[in-house]
């Protein structure tokens, strides 16, 4: 379990947000952060970049936090809200479908803890896929840099592609440089030349 | 006849009128339904609660249906748009420091003129313009995205787009939160009587016919309720033609003025209603016409075309491939449910499924199943037309 995650708790009651405080730290989670002015949560956010945003399901502000989610450097922040009613059925849909829900029938502090275990698998989860993603996009925007770098050697010496890619290799050798490094410095220069 | 229950979320706007109004004056139950309008506190928790089975139906901005079939933002489901519910309705609003700046430039305070206005907003912002829209796939979003954007003083970062929930645009605004806003009624009116806003235009000026709401269901409830599906069709039909003849005009604001649906006063559901839109303390009433349409120049059929705009404005936001959002979106608008319904109810339907949106400048006849219909003005301010044909048919 990670304690270090840090967690925004969007809430308008000080009583309640008292409460919820109180479950967070005897969890582990000490690093919360409240906010009860509902216009501040977009500079908040921005402050803090909190890993896991609690809010409850019934407030209007939960289209703010949209706004923040698609954002592109946030698109895994899960949001877990509070449903303050006992039920199961929603809470299991909404797990299940990838939300976080977070049972807070009079908040008991024993529902906390499960709801928040499973939404920061989720996020870690989410960020594993994340990460993946993006290496295999770089990887596939690598190649096409180094298979245009390839053509463009074999064009301007009249060389096979074996040839061009070897010459590619023993030049980022000599250099101490990676492959893609020099593929893109040669392709960067050819369309500076076009 | 069984009864059916049929729960339906909304938001509190006037635009939940034909919702209202077919529960009120009992269209719904003389289709054997039950309709339970359950209020939401935001789009957010209107869309988790509808792909979470607790909610049958919404009232939904249009590209709502779209932006979730894509899997964008929160829960991804596949959700239809049985029919548009309204056109048009939103207004953009500036604070009193901006709107006293784009004065001082030169503007004429016209209600009208989208190009003038966006230059006279460029000249006088200092620094990125604020602008408040109540939720990020909202047609709001993508009206500011079409107006702005053809404005040669427009850069990704000259905007920076802010998400407010409608009832708190005023205060965002007196709060020098926000320099702009884009909401429905009676948002914008609260905003001119409370927040000293002023209004720059009406969304119409920016397309003459943009779907605002729309009735989303989710895919699977209308494979597996087909019949409800058609029961709720015709029922809201049959409540957006009543709201739409001017005699009605007075008892409708009545009607919404007292449910308890809404909670708003009758001095701010007026406008909407009337198109007569007070767009700064003290002024005279501008009329403004097409405003908002709810039965009018076939406004209730869910037009794939307009799916496909929709689709083409997300496309290009969020970095997605426009010909598979296009054509995903083209399939959630059911027009072919829309014919099932209310064709067997002698309902006038257009003879295709797709149009050129924006190409009618005026009103227009074209050929439909019984003989022909108007449809139009649909134009967009800058005369673009946008066409672009499905890859493949659709069936309808």
């Amino acid at each position: 379990m990670d304690h270090a995650v840090k967690i925004l708790v969007v809430e308008a009651d000080p009583k309640r947000a008292e409460d919820i405080m109180d479950a967070l730290r005897s969890g582990g989670w000490g690093d919360v952060t409240v906010v009860a002015d509902a216009a501040r949560i977009t500079e908040t956010v921005a402050q803090i970049n909190p890993d896991i945003v609690l809010i409850d399901i019934a407030s209007p502000d939960r289209d703010a936090l949209e706004q923040l989610s698609i954002a592109s450097d946030a698109r895994a922040r899960p949001v877990a809200m509070f449903v303050d009613q006992t039920d199961e059925d929603l809470t299991h849909a909404a797990i299940s479908a990838g939300l976080s829900a977070y049972v807070v029938d009079g908040l008991q502090k024993n529902r906390i803890k499960p709801v928040l275990q499973t939404a920061i698998a989720r996020f870690n989860m989410m960020s594993k896929m994340q990460s993946e993603l993006s290496a295999a996009k770089r990887a596939l925007v690598d190649r096409k840099t180094i298979d245009r770098a390839k053509g463009l050697l074999m064009q301007a010496r009249g060389i096979p592609e074996d040839a061009a890619y070897a010459l590619l290799r023993k030049t980022a050798m000599d250099q101490g440089r990676k492959v893609i490094d020099v593929a893109q410095a040669l392709v960067t220069s050819a369309d500076l030349l076009r | 006849m069984k009864v059916r229950d049929v729960n339906c979320g909304y938001l509190p706007l006037v635009d939940s009128a034909p919702l209202i109004i077919a529960q009120e004056l009992k269209f719904a139950a003389e289709e054997g339904l039950r309709l339970n309008l359950i209020e939401q506190p935001s789009w957010s928790a209107l869309r988790d609660m509808l792909a979470l089975r607790h909610l049958d139906a919404a009232h939904m901005l249009s590209p709502m249906p779209v932006s979730m079939t894509l899997g964008l933002g929160g829960l991804p489901a596949r959700i239809d748009a049985l029919m548009v519910l309204s056109v048009n309705g939103t207004v953009i609003g500036a604070s009193q420091s901006i709107a006293n700046r784009m004065r001082a430039a030169g503007w004429a305070d016209d209600f009208a003129n989208p190009a003038l206005a966006a230059n006279a907003l460029f000249a006088a912002a200092n620094g990125p313009l604020r602008i408040g829209v109540p939720f990020p796939f909202s047609m709001h979003r993508l009206l500011l995205n079409h107006w702005l954007r053809s404005h040669p003083g427009f850069t990704d970062d000259s905007i920076q787009i802010i998400s407010v929930p409608p009832p708190r645009m005023a205060e965002a605004l007196q709060n020098n939160e926000l320099d702009l806003f884009c909401v429905g009624e009676p948002w914008g009116s609260v905003a001119v009587q409370r927040g000293g806003a002023t209004l720059v235009l009406p969304g119409s000026a920016i397309w003459q016919f943009a779907p605002e709401k729309v009735l989303g269901v989710r895919h699977d409830f209308t494979w597996t309720h087909a019949e409800t599906c058609h029961a709720l069709l015709r029922a809201v039909h049959h409540a957006t033609r009543w709201l739409d003849k001017a005699d009605n005009k007075p008892l409708a604001i009545e009607i919404l003025t007292r449910s308890q649906h809404l909670n708003l006063p009758e001095q701010v559901i007026e406008p909407a209603i009337t198109g007569r839109i007070v767009t700064a303390s003290g002024r005279v009433p501008v009329e403004t016409p097409n405003f908002l349409l709810f039965h009018k120049q076939a406004a209730n059929f869910p037009w794939r075309s307009q799916a496909a705009w929709i689709a083409a404005q997300i496309a290009d936001l969020h970095g997605v491939a426009p010909g598979p959002a296009m054509d995903a979106a083209r399939s959630s608008f059911r027009s072919d449910m829309y014919r099932t319904a209310l064709g067997p109810i002698g309902v006038d339907l257009p003879g295709a499924s797709e149009k050129l949106e924006g190409a009618m400048s005026h009103e227009t006849a074209v050929s439909s199943t019984r003989g022909h219909m108007i449809l139009g003005p649909d134009a967009f301010f800058d005369g673009q037309i946008f066409d672009s044909p499905p890859e493949k048919p659709l069936n309808s």
